[in-house]
């Protein structure tokens, strides 16, 4: 894991990487990318969800405890963070937080996303 | 998995535990693909799946076709605690819990649920490596319940077989290796009188309806606490059927009813004090019973109101009226009920054969309330019907003698709503292996079955109950109730007892019963019926069993009700003594203070 990924990524991604072998030899690139398949549409589901406006937190903290859930599992530190905030805003029914906080959510998601991208390829 | 046929074929340096087949279930795609992987690492044979649903089904089919299950808690289709005690009831295979949420109340609700382990997300690799330390675990705790040679043979065939539909080869061969030094170091660990093939892995016996019934009859016959595993088997008398598989059947049924008793957690934890002394093996049985009894027996709405107790923060001297009980009088209930009860052998609740003596002792110091629990536990275990107990107990808290009353509630509790709930709950609940189809065709019979055995018990009941009439009030009518109950289609029961009271406490429980039963619902249609019924089960049994579970996510809230709910006891009490008709049980905490009432803690 290069510089670049420093803070964004955890040692739960160089687990990942472990886990990676002669026989399983894009294992970690595989998982990030089903990770950001399925992300995407939890995103889309909270930006719905937030456009609605009604701020069902309950529902949204559903849906940020699975986004929460699966970004750390490929040690996504910095999504996992913002997804802590937002959780931390729905708790205490903060609209204003989850809005300002989702944004971040996504700015980090969309980074990582770009960064793995060039790690990936880079590694080719 | 394991070949207790093949021992020693390959050397000790064959990764042990490699081979062990893990069902790992989680919704997110990520975390499951990152398990699989690991579990692969491992050496483990890994089925995924991402619904709990179709992890039932998956197991159901593959009775013995899985060591392990590793499950999520958040899963969209049915939360991870209900899978866990499916798994727990139909498979009785260990199953472990993960979370992101990493929150004591979780990990406790896992721990009381039955979990044998919780793993906090993101899991690590390490923490799967030793995943097969709770199956030999398990194992070894079943083995040491029975030992049974046929059952050992059986399953010795049953590895076999496994293996080779594994496809044989040599991975299989290999694994297979693997799992007999498995085995046989457990053997030899265990020191069990088994045959060289351990009996660690018994051939799953299929517990269908009707044999489900014929075990509950026996068990009812000699009585809850009185019956063994080995005078069950005689009873029963079913060829091919081992002392293993009786022992580990009655444990689950045990539990079950303990479930269905609803006991929160809390209340278990308060009867464990004055549980102690008993055998350890059935303490947590009759812990749990006890606390299962007097949740179901007493008060589902004791329970419950402990459960929101701890929330609401009532007391249930609101409910009782400032009585004369007077210490002694209570005392002569607990120990005449006890007593005789005890002396008839109707210990049946919760009291394990064993532990039976201790158990009277402990009554003797514990309130009537929980004397009644018992009692409603037992009339609740005749009938399977929590809702049933729920209604009794409150039945018994606001007029002891108000029979009309008893009568109409457990008219009400009894009839149909339940019914299916409870044939279901019963013969599904506990035995493994029951299909859907099975529990459906065997419920009326497995109602019947359930029925009749308690009318027997039950009858028993009113002959105490006249001795003790005017002090025995509590007891009589959990009594009556149960008697009533027992004739009556327990079906609606469930539903009944959520309706019948009118109390804000019976308002809570009626609302807490009908969430649970909405959910219990909506999760049965997509499962199998054994499902259904443990589900109904679950809810009906009351609002008091979820409350139950919630309550137990409560600990230190619970704690707080407890000890308001001894300032309470007397009242109670002594309300009951007089018969009065009790102000309609307002508060659930009425049985709460019943509950804990005179448990020396």
């Amino acid at each position: 894991m290069g510089k670049c990924m420093q803070g964004f990524l955890d040692e739960q991604f160089m687990e990942l990487e472990e886990l990676q072998d002669d026989v399983n030899p894009n294992f970690v690139e595989e998982v990030a990318t089903l990770y950001f398949k399925d992300s995407a549409r939890l995103i889309n589901s909270i930006d719905q969800a937030l456009e609605r406006g009604s701020f069902d937190f309950n529902r949204l903290d559903n849906y940020m405890h699975q986004f929460k859930g699966s970004s750390s599992s490929i040690g996504a530190s910095k999504v996992k963070t913002e997804c802590t905030m937002f959780r931390e805003y729905c708790r205490v029914g903060n609209a204003e937080g989850c809005l300002r906080t989702f944004q971040q959510v996504k700015k980090e998601h969309a980074t990582l996303r770009k960064k793995l991208e060039h790690y990936f390829q880079a590694s080719q | 998995m394991l070949n207790p046929g093949v021992v020693g074929g390959s050397s000790n340096s064959d990764p042990f535990p490699a081979g062990l087949r893990v069902l790992v279930v989680d919704d997110d795609p990520t975390c499951l693909m990152i398990l699989e992987r690991m579990l692969r690492t491992c050496l483990y044979r890994v089925t995924k799946c991402n619904r709990a649903g179709i992890a039932l089904t998956l197991l159901r089919k593959n009775k013995n076709g899985f060591d392990i299950v590793i499950s999520d808690v958040h899963m969209p289709d049915m939360n991870g605690f209900k899978l866990l005690e499916h798994v727990g009831l139909e498979m009785d295979l260990p199953v472990i819990m993960m979370s992101a949420d990493d929150s004591k109340s979780v990990v406790l609700k896992g721990v009381t649920h039955g979990a044998v382990d919780y793993l906090i997300k993101p899991v690590r690799i390490e923490a799967l490596k030793n995943i097969w330390q709770h199956v030999v675990r398990k194992k070894r705790n079943v083995s040491e319940h029975s030992g049974s040679v046929e059952e050992t043979g059986g399953d010795r065939q049953q590895q076999q077989r496994d293996d080779d539909d594994d496809g044989g080869g040599d991975n299989n061969s290999s694994s297979g290796n693997n799992e007999g030094n498995l085995r046989k170091r457990k053997e030899e660990e265990q020191g069990d009188d088994k045959e060289d093939t351990s009996s660690l892995k018994k051939p799953r016996v299929v517990w269908s309806v009707e044999l489900h019934q014929q075990f509950v009859a026996a068990v009812n016959h000699l009585g809850v606490d009185k019956a063994v595993p080995k005078k069950i088997l005689e009873m029963m008398n079913v060829q091919g059927l081992t002392r293993e598989n009786v022992a580990s059947h009655l444990q689950k049924y045990r539990i079950y009813l303990k479930r269905l008793g609803g006991v929160s957690q809390h209340q278990g934890n308060m009867n464990h004090s004055f549980m102690t002394g008993q055998d350890p093996s059935y303490g947590q049985l009759n812990g749990f019973d006890l606390q299962g009894l007097a949740t179901a027996g007493q008060l589902p709405a004791q329970s419950l109101a402990q459960l929101q107790a701890a929330g609401l923060g009532r007391s249930s001297s609101s409910l009782i009226k400032p009585g004369t009980m007077s210490v002694d009088q209570r005392s002569i209930f607990t120990f005449q009920n006890s007593k005789s009860r005890f002396g008839d052998g109707h210990g049946q609740m919760m009291m394990n054969g064993g532990s039976g003596n201790k158990q009277t002792s402990l009554l003797h110091g514990v309130p009537t309330g929980h004397m009644r629990l018992q009692q409603q536990q037992m009339a609740g275990m005749r009938v399977a019907d929590p809702s049933m107990q729920q209604q009794q107990s409150m039945l018994s808290r606001r007029s002891l003698l108000d029979d009309a009353v008893v009568v109409r509630n457990s008219s009400r509790v009894l009839p149909g709503a339940t019914h299916s709930v409870f044939n279901n709950s019963f013969p599904l609940a506990s035995p493994p292996g029951m299909s859907v189809t099975d529990t459906k065709g065997g419920s009326s019979s497995a109602t019947a079955a359930f029925c009749n055995p308690s009318y027997d018990i039950l009858n028993n009941f009113p002959q105490q109950q006249h001795h003790n009439n005017n002090r025995v009030n509590e007891w009589d009518l959990p009594n009556m109730g149960m008697v009533f109950n027992s004739h009556q289609d327990t079906t609606t029961a469930a539903f009944s007892a959520s309706e019948a009271y009118s109390s804000s406490s019976t308002h809570k429980r009626k609302r807490e019963a009908e969430l649970v039963v909405e959910h219990g619902q909506n999760q049965q249609q997509p499962q199998s019926r054994s499902v259904n019924p443990m589900n109904q089960v679950y809810m009906n049994g009351g609002g008091s069993v979820r409350v139950k579970t919630e309550t137990v996510t409560c600990p230190p809230q619970a704690t707080t009700m407890f000890h308001e709910q001894y300032s309470n006891q007397e009242d109670l009490l002594s309300a009951l003594l007089k018969q009065e008709g009790f102000p309609l049980l307002d508060s659930e905490f009425d049985f709460e203070g019943y509950s804990f009432d005179n448990i020396p803690v």
